[in-house]
């Protein structure tokens, strides 16, 4: 049974908290993601995304703060389109689009984080390990 | 400053379709404050390119160089080494740095990144106009600073032609017609007169049509 | 009679003659035989007729060529000459062309860009504006020299100089300075885009009488017959620089809810809008633009009691 390999970059205000407060809160959710904690999720950086993916990620997601609330004011709004913008080169590549996501949540969100953390497992669950793996195996 | 877009992923990815190794040159240049070439770019472009080729099962492997100018000779010599083992350099200069790269290593297939547009600066983040005509022979003092050579869709002298209308350029909503904004301009230095003078034809042997252009300061040369 | 050209048409004007010109659209093929039938249609019912120059960048059959064609059939026509096509180079060249071939009346234009018409990714030219062109044809006339300076040691083309005026454009103010400046150039006849709004198309004539410019060029007022509302709202969104107001649109509904024919109403407009311009000061004459409807001009010539024309001997 293949299991995603999930990075998800989390906003500290906002994203990173709900993290914290699902597992206060004891909430069961998919193992699969691996989170990295940003200051804001305007620092998102399409390399880094890129990065992730050559690296071994089967799915990467950003969480930010809902809109109108990011700390920084608009972080969040920047992060989305750079997300948008790397879905689209993703599918330029050839890898796909649908394995990278931005999600907006509050602080008290325990419950949508681990709702999303479910979310993204399953899609990428469904979309199958990242051919870039499959070629990395196969190669070597 | 110039500015360039970068050419769809698939067209670059055609350039080097046959290639094991390249340099993915940047420069830190305009096309950098254009967000189109500069270290970044180049970084993302490079990484797309080797996992676009690894899923292709034919990996690419790739060195990124982010050039202080690709417009001087003494920068592009300092790609040397890394241009000797590669099978092609894709520039994300604009047209004059593949040029000079192109030139300095003539053994070397480079191919452009970018398209380059125009010569213009920001009017918002993320967004450039045209703002030079490149004409050889500026007349903006007798246009209250506003270029009429390119920002006039039919570079016009003695404008406004008859399409103008609600101060929009009949070609488009979305441009404003640049003998409105010259008016207005004038208007309001109190210059309009200035208007009224006929502006005789342009010489444009002094533009591109007088043909490639050379520019030399006597007392800098060695 | 201080005639500066051998034109028929600037004769019937300095005469003081209420004159009338109509619009000939070329087609597009190498076939002149609609022109020739449009011409010979004309001909007893205008006094000079303008052969559009690739209107809207269309490609169509040259004006040049169109007027020699014309000409054979004993009607005065006026060449039309647009900047976006040609350099100076190419269009004096033109110019000696056509006046060798009795071409006497020439309507310098600026032409509408390229991304109108079907050959959008065309490079245009613009090498001179039309205020520029008008310059060049007067120079070529009056002190015999090429636009370079040059001299016509001999035969220099000697064509009467219309232009454009667009009461209708953007800044209104600076339109009649812009008219000035094209009659400082030497512009010595002016046909005006068409006319739907009297009121605006009023005011300009105030200021351009109030600078003397009627005194020094012949303004003939632009008028077009609507042959349907479809067609109203066509020059009313997509034509650069012309208003149409919804008034206007409203009358040519209503007659049509009314049972009426919608281009008799059209018809009807047009007649009422030439009575009513032939009383503002300064309208010299009316230049009736009829493009794809020429066939009507002979109806509102007559109903606007403008027949028979004028002889010009």
């Amino acid at each position: 049974m293949f299991e995603p390999r999930i990075v998800a970059f989390c906003c500290h205000y906002c994203a990173y908290s709900a993290a914290d407060l699902a597992g206060s809160m004891r909430l069961q959710y998919a193992p699969n993601i691996r989170v990295v904690e940003m200051p804001c999720s305007g620092t998102i950086d399409a390399r880094v995304i890129l990065a992730a993916f050559e690296d071994g990620a089967d799915g990467v997601y950003v969480a930010g703060c809902l809109e109108g609330d990011c700390h920084f004011l608009k972080g969040n709004f920047r992060a989305k389109k750079r997300v948008h913008h790397v879905k689209k080169l993703l599918d330029d590549i050839g890898l796909g689009g649908e394995r990278l996501e931005f999600y907006n949540l509050s602080a008290a969100m325990g419950t949508r984080f681990a709702e999303i953390a479910n979310e993204m497992t399953e899609r990428i669950r469904n979309l199958g390990p990242s051919p870039l793996k499959a070629k990395e195996v196969a190669g070597a | 400053m110039i500015v360039a877009e970068q050419k769809p992923f698939a067209e670059i990815a055609g350039f080097v379709a046959d290639c094991n190794k390249i340099l993915v040159a940047g420069c830190l240049g305009c096309v950098a404050v254009c967000l189109a070439g500069g270290e970044k770019e180049t970084e993302i472009l490079a990484a797309a390119l080797r996992m676009h080729r690894r899923l292709q099962g034919r990996p690419l492997e790739t060195v990124t160089y982010a050039a202080t100018r690709q417009c001087d000779p003494e920068y592009v010599d300092a790609m040397a080494d890394l241009v000797k083992d590669v099978d092609a350099v894709v520039s994300l200069a604009c047209g004059v740095g593949v040029q000079y790269i192109a030139e300095r290593y003539p053994d070397k297939w480079v191919v452009p990144a970018l398209n380059t547009r125009f010569v213009g600066g920001s009017v918002a983040q993320g967004v450039w106009e045209e703002r030079c005509g490149l004409c050889g022979e500026c007349i903006l003092h007798k246009t209250g600073g506003i270029c009429p050579i390119i920002r006039c869709s039919k570079s016009l002298l003695n404008g406004p032609c008859g399409g103008s209308q609600y101060g929009k350029c009949e070609i488009s909503k979305d441009v404003p017609c640049a003998w409105q904004l010259i008016y207005d301009r004038m208007k309001a230095l109190g210059k309009l007169e200035w208007l009224l003078e006929y502006q005789p034809p342009k010489d444009w042997s002094k533009s591109r049509d007088g043909g490639p252009r050379k520019a030399v300061r006597e007392d800098a040369t060695i | 009679m201080n005639l500066t050209t051998e034109s028929r048409l600037e004769k019937l004007l300095r005469r003081g003659e209420f004159v009338v010109t109509a619009e000939i659209g070329p087609p597009q093929h190498a076939s002149a035989h609609e022109i020739v039938h449009h011409a010979r249609m004309l001909k007893d019912y205008v006094d000079a007729t303008n052969i559009t120059d690739c209107q809207t960048a269309v490609v169509r059959l040259s004006s040049f060529a169109a007027a020699v064609h014309i000409l054979r059939e004993g009607l005065e026509p006026i060449m039309q000459m647009t900047c976006r096509d040609r350099n100076r180079i190419a269009m004096q060249s033109d110019l000696l062309g056509a006046y060798s071939l009795g071409i006497r009346n020439l309507l310098c234009l600026t032409g509408d860009h390229q991304s109108f018409g079907n050959h959008p990714t065309a490079k245009n030219v613009h090498d001179l504006d039309s205020i520029q062109l008008i310059n060049m044809v007067k120079r070529m006339r009056d002190d015999r020299v090429f636009a370079c300076g040059e001299p016509i040691k001999e035969h220099e083309p000697r064509f009467f100089i219309g232009a454009a005026a667009n009461p209708f454009a953007d800044p209104f103010e600076f339109r009649v300075v812009r008219l000035e400046k094209k009659i400082n150039a030497g512009a010595q006849f002016i046909q005006t885009q068409c006319i739907f709004d009297l009121e605006r198309f009023s005011r300009f004539m105030e200021m351009a009488v109030e600078r003397g410019l009627h005194e020094r060029a012949y303004i003939l007022a632009g008028l077009t017959p609507i042959k349907s509302i479809g067609a109203a709202r066509y020059m009313q969104k997509n034509v650069p620089g012309m208003i149409v107001p919804e008034e206007l649109v409203q009358r040519l509904r209503k007659a049509k809810d009314d049972g009426k024919n919608v281009a008799d109403e059209g018809v009807d407009i047009c007649v009422e809008f030439i009575n009513e311009v032939r009383k503002i000061k300064g309208v010299a004459g009316v230049h009736i633009m009829a493009i794809a409807w020429e066939e009507i001009v002979p109806t509102i010539v007559q109903k606007a009691g403008l027949y028979p024309r004028p002889k010009a001997d």
